[in-house]
């Protein structure tokens, strides 16, 4: 059985399923990194002072800074990725795509020498508060980078993009829609980088 | 697709590269401003407000929010409200102070 309006609108939302679907699911990701944002918040409020900026003075704002703007690129090769499929380009889809890969696998080693780099030193999550929510924090969003390099890895090779030769409108939504989560990743990075490296 | 499309997808493409741009400038202005001699709660506006500015052009463009229906509107305006709820919730804190005495 298939399932309704995938590809065209619904006649009352205006938007098909699959749009509409992720829009949902993205809301109650907005509330999950919320409560955890509002626990740092709360958090940090009942930190004696300079706990918070003593400890993120150990974070490196360097390898930070470079892997915020390696998100960046890979929302931009992302949107890319999409853009080509629109003009029926798929070589330049898969090189897009591709590239979204990779910078989301440099994002993951510089993530690991971070951790790594912290372990060296006897920091862990129970060191601090601050680490505490730190890890927490960058862990989830981790486990979110995971998630839609699955997703985008399978689009990318051929058993995941056959769609494209026998439904091309259709693999392109879907394209949209994990472009939608990808953008929303980048979006909780933008927030997560000032509030643990820099404040 | 016709050529009006593909034009269309090309005034597209120059809006992303215009966002992108404006994207790395600010994460490095961000990172500048962590330098400036400010009050901590000048420092936390500071960061905040250029997050959100970030935070505006990747939902705006790269999402589409812009053009996008009103459904969708709708679902994140409620969203952005128990969102604010939610970050209120440790300012209660502040008035809620229990007895020791």
């Amino acid at each position: 059985m298939q399932i309704p309006y995938i590809v065209e609108e619904r006649p009352d939302t205006g938007l098909n399923n699959s749009k509409l679907g992720i829009w949902v699911f993205l809301a109650s990701e907005v509330m999950l990194f919320g409560g955890l944002f509002s626990a740092y918040v709360f958090l940090r409020m009942a930190a004696p002072v300079g706990d918070f900026a003593y400890w993120g003075s150990k974070l490196s704002i360097p390898m930070a800074t470079f892997n915020t703007l390696v998100l960046i690129s890979s929302s931009m090769t992302m949107i890319m990725s999409w853009a080509s499929l629109k003009m029926k380009d798929f070589e330049k889809f898969k090189m897009y795509m591709g590239l979204t890969l990779l910078c989301a696998f440099i994002f993951l080693v510089v993530k690991y020498f971070e951790y790594t780099g912290k372990f060296h030193h006897g920091i862990y999550p129970s060191s601090s508060t601050f680490m505490g929510i730190y890890f927490t924090l960058t862990g989830l969003h981790m486990l979110h980078i995971i998630g839609g390099m699955i997703v985008m890895g399978y689009f990318w090779l051929p058993f995941g993009n056959k769609m494209w030769t026998t439904e091309p409108e259709r693999f392109t939504n879907r394209i949209e829609v994990a472009g939608l989560y990808w953008h929303f990743v980048d979006l909780v990075w933008i927030f997560l980088f000032p509030i643990l490296y820099l404040l | 697709m016709s050529e009006n499309d593909h034009g269309h997808i090309q005034e597209h493409i120059k809006v992303y590269l215009t966002v992108f741009g404006a994207l790395g400038f600010l994460t490095l202005l961000t990172v500048a401003a962590s330098y400036m001699d400010v009050s901590p709660m000048e420092a936390i506006f500071l960061a905040l407000a250029i997050a959100t500015i970030k935070a505006s052009l990747v939902a705006g463009y790269f999402m589409h929010l812009i053009t996008e229906k009103q459904t969708i509107i709708w679902i994140l305006c409620l969203t952005f409200i128990f969102f604010l709820f939610c970050m209120f919730i440790p300012m209660i804190t502040v008035i809620d102070h229990a007895s020791l005495s």
